[in-house]
């Protein structure tokens, strides 16, 4: 008798361990895929708080070397047949004063608020916010919903129309999901700076540590006047506009 | 043992009511599948217009869903006996309104395979998130209502339960509401009055879906609503309509009296091209003026027909209504810089343009079919068809001439 409860305890134990193997096994390439995109092994550190100082002064309207820069890093290189499906995660946006007809031009994105909506509103959690402040769309888990494109006030968020073949391996992309601006978290995970203001040869983009007082977005902020774009919303943008 | 309802006539009837339902549930299905598997390259919905039609069509069906079962509550609730036969019939369209509006809002979905994904994780932040809990929640507390209505020995509990489920249902509505009533980006959203509108506008439109299917349950059975009845229930669907006329009026009113939204109201009212003209034409004049004039003109309401119509009116008017605030929200540019004008090649400052594209519509009007095709079904197996009986509703002064 007990010999025989010792083999059913047996049976159940080996059993569990299969599971347990088989569900790792079925788990483990999403773990790998955090970890990846997590800072090249070390987890995100909530002391950082990376932000973007644009001089619209220094940006020209006839130039968009951020949007090429971007599109190449980042794989945004499909053809649509209606452009207004075609994503967009940085645009030049081009402004005149109503009041006094002064213009400017300046690059917009995803603008990285401490307090972002379409994070509140994502029903999945694939909306997140890292411990850096660097929002991104987890496109394993997105269900292409699109309630954070109602919710970002800063149109900032591209949805996939269509089967994509051009993505850049470390820039996970696809149909269905919603995508956007990533701060291009896979260069400054290894200490580089964002595209967009490697790009930038009228030095209009300063890319930081708002945290740090030794990084030069820090002093920068503090030497000139600067704004977010609807500060009304106080979400607490991690992209502020020099110059409008 | 299953014992079909034998009121109803044998024969090719039901079998063609229900082909007819379930083809339009089927080409919905279809298109969803086609837009599956091409992308939603193949709508014309647009990272500037991201929710259209689909989304129109799913929240009419949703908040009616909630809407209908105050046909219920009226009866078992509030005491009035003219109402308490419709209860079961009521049940039946909120659970067919209720898989009808979550199919077309689930098959839309960019990745509608990972559903799973969002059935197994929570952000209470989110309405979307919330709405795992408020939908099945009602669906439930609806079924076992229906339960405590239709077996003898749990009858004691039907007004506790409906008493729950009534709570539940404002709740679950607000929270629609609030779906939009929560985003400030955009200048047509952002206001709490969305969510009584939403609450007010489900009465009326289950109300309206409700005497349509009456009717089309009636005429299959050869059976003949007592004008006295229908008096009750189309003076009450009048009364909803005229409220939800003073909650749409307080919502465009509070926004014109802001001068920061005065572009965006002039917009939608005036020279924004189709979305004054289904405002105007298809809510203010057809689905809620005409079908004032076809409920309360003496002489007009009891000819054969004249609520039904109203009440099919006051659904397109609905449909109207929400279009114009879903898609005409969109369509109105969304000021990023107030006090400038933008433009860009992402279409900032520009005001768009939306056709709903053929796989939409089926897909829209596929929701339809999927409420009608349960009705049909569940009107076929439960004995859900309001039965009066007139005499002693007379003898007990619940019903007057």
């Amino acid at each position: 008798m007990s010999d025989s409860k010792n083999t059913r305890r047996g049976f159940l134990a080996a059993s569990a361990t299969m599971a347990a193997g088989l569900g790792f096994v079925a788990i483990a390439p999403g773990i790998r895929l955090i970890e990846a995109a997590s800072a090249q092994g070390k987890l995100a550190s909530s002391k950082v708080r990376y932000g973007l100082l644009i001089d619209s002064n220094k940006c020209k309207s006839d130039c968009d070397a951020c949007v090429g820069a971007c599109a190449t890093e980042n794989g945004i290189v499909e053809k649509v047949a209606n452009p207004r499906q075609r994503a967009q995660w940085i645009r030049k946006i081009n402004l005149v004063e109503t009041s006094t007809g002064k213009t400017h031009s300046l690059p917009m994105m995803c603008q990285h608020c401490a307090k972002p909506p379409c994070v509140d509103v994502c029903p999945t959690g694939a909306s997140f916010k890292r411990a850096d402040g660097i929002v991104l769309v987890d496109r394993h888990i997105c269900i292409g919903c699109r309630y954070c494109m109602m919710a970002c006030p800063y149109k900032a968020r591209s949805f996939g129309h269509q089967a994509l073949t051009t993505q850049n391996p470390e820039v996970p992309r696809g149909q269905g999901c919603v995508e956007a601006c990533t701060f291009c978290v896979q260069r400054v995970d290894r200490g580089l700076k964002p595209a967009c203001v490697e790009a930038c040869t009228n030095g209009a983009m300063i890319f930081g540590d708002l945290n740090d007082p030794n990084s030069d977005i820090y002093k920068r902020i503090r030497e000139v006047s600067s704004r977010q774009v609807r500060a009304d919303l106080k979400l607490d943008t991690g992209v502020r506009y020099q110059g409008i | 043992m299953f014992t079909p309802n034998f009121r109803y006539k044998e024969g090719p009837a039901f079998y063609l009511l229900v082909a007819a339902g379930g083809l339009v549930a089927a080409i919905g299905v279809a298109a969803a599948y086609y837009m599956e598997h091409m992308g939603h390259i193949v709508t014309n919905m647009t990272n500037q217009i991201p929710w259209a039609l689909p989304h129109v069509f799913a929240i009419f069906l949703i908040i009616s869903a909630s809407g209908v079962m105050m046909v219920a509550s009226i009866g078992t609730l509030f005491g009035k006996n003219v109402y308490k036969p419709r209860a079961r019939l009521a049940c039946l369209l909120a659970i067919a309104l209720l898989a009808a509006g979550l199919s077309v809002i689930m098959l839309d979905l960019g990745r509608a395979d990972r559903l799973p994904v969002a059935l197994t994780h929570l952000n209470p932040t989110s309405e979307f998130g919330l709405n795992i809990i408020f939908y099945p929640t009602f669906l439930t507390l609806t079924s076992l209502y229906l339960w405590t209505l239709m077996e003898p020995r749990m009858n004691r509990y039907s007004k506790t339960v409906d008493l729950a489920n009534l709570i539940w249902r404002l709740m679950l509505t607000t929270g629609t509401g609030s779906i939009f009533g929560f985003i400030v980006a955009r200048q047509a959203y952002g206001t709490a009055v969305l969510a009584p509108m939403f609450i007010i506008s489900s009465f009326a439109w289950g109300l309206a879906i409700f005497l349509i299917i009456q009717r089309v349950l009636y005429g299959w059975s050869n059976m003949v609503l007592d004008p006295a009845v229908l008096k009750r229930m189309k003076n009450l669907l009048g009364i909803y309509i005229g409220a939800v006329f003073y909650f749409v009026s307080v919502y465009h009113l509070t926004s014109e009296y802001y001068a920061k939204q005065g572009d965006f109201e002039h917009f939608i009212l005036i020279d924004g091209g189709i979305f004054p003209m289904l405002y105007w034409g298809g809510f203010v004049l057809l689905g809620t003026l005409l079908p004032l004039l076809l409920i309360f003109h003496p002489r007009i309401w009891p000819k054969p027909g004249a609520v039904t119509t109203a009440a099919v009116l006051v659904i397109f008017g609905a449909l109207c209504h929400l279009y114009v605030l879903i898609v005409g929200g969109q369509a109105f540019p969304m000021e990023i810089f107030p006090g400038m004008t933008a433009t860009s090649s992402f279409y900032d400052g520009a005001i768009e343009h939306y056709v709903p594209s053929l796989p939409e519509i089926l897909l829209s009007i596929g929701g339809f079919g999927i409420v009608f095709t349960i009705a049909i079904i569940g009107a076929r197996v439960l004995n859900v068809l309001p039965q009066d009986d007139i005499a002693q509703l007379k003898a007990s002064g619940s019903l007057t001439d």
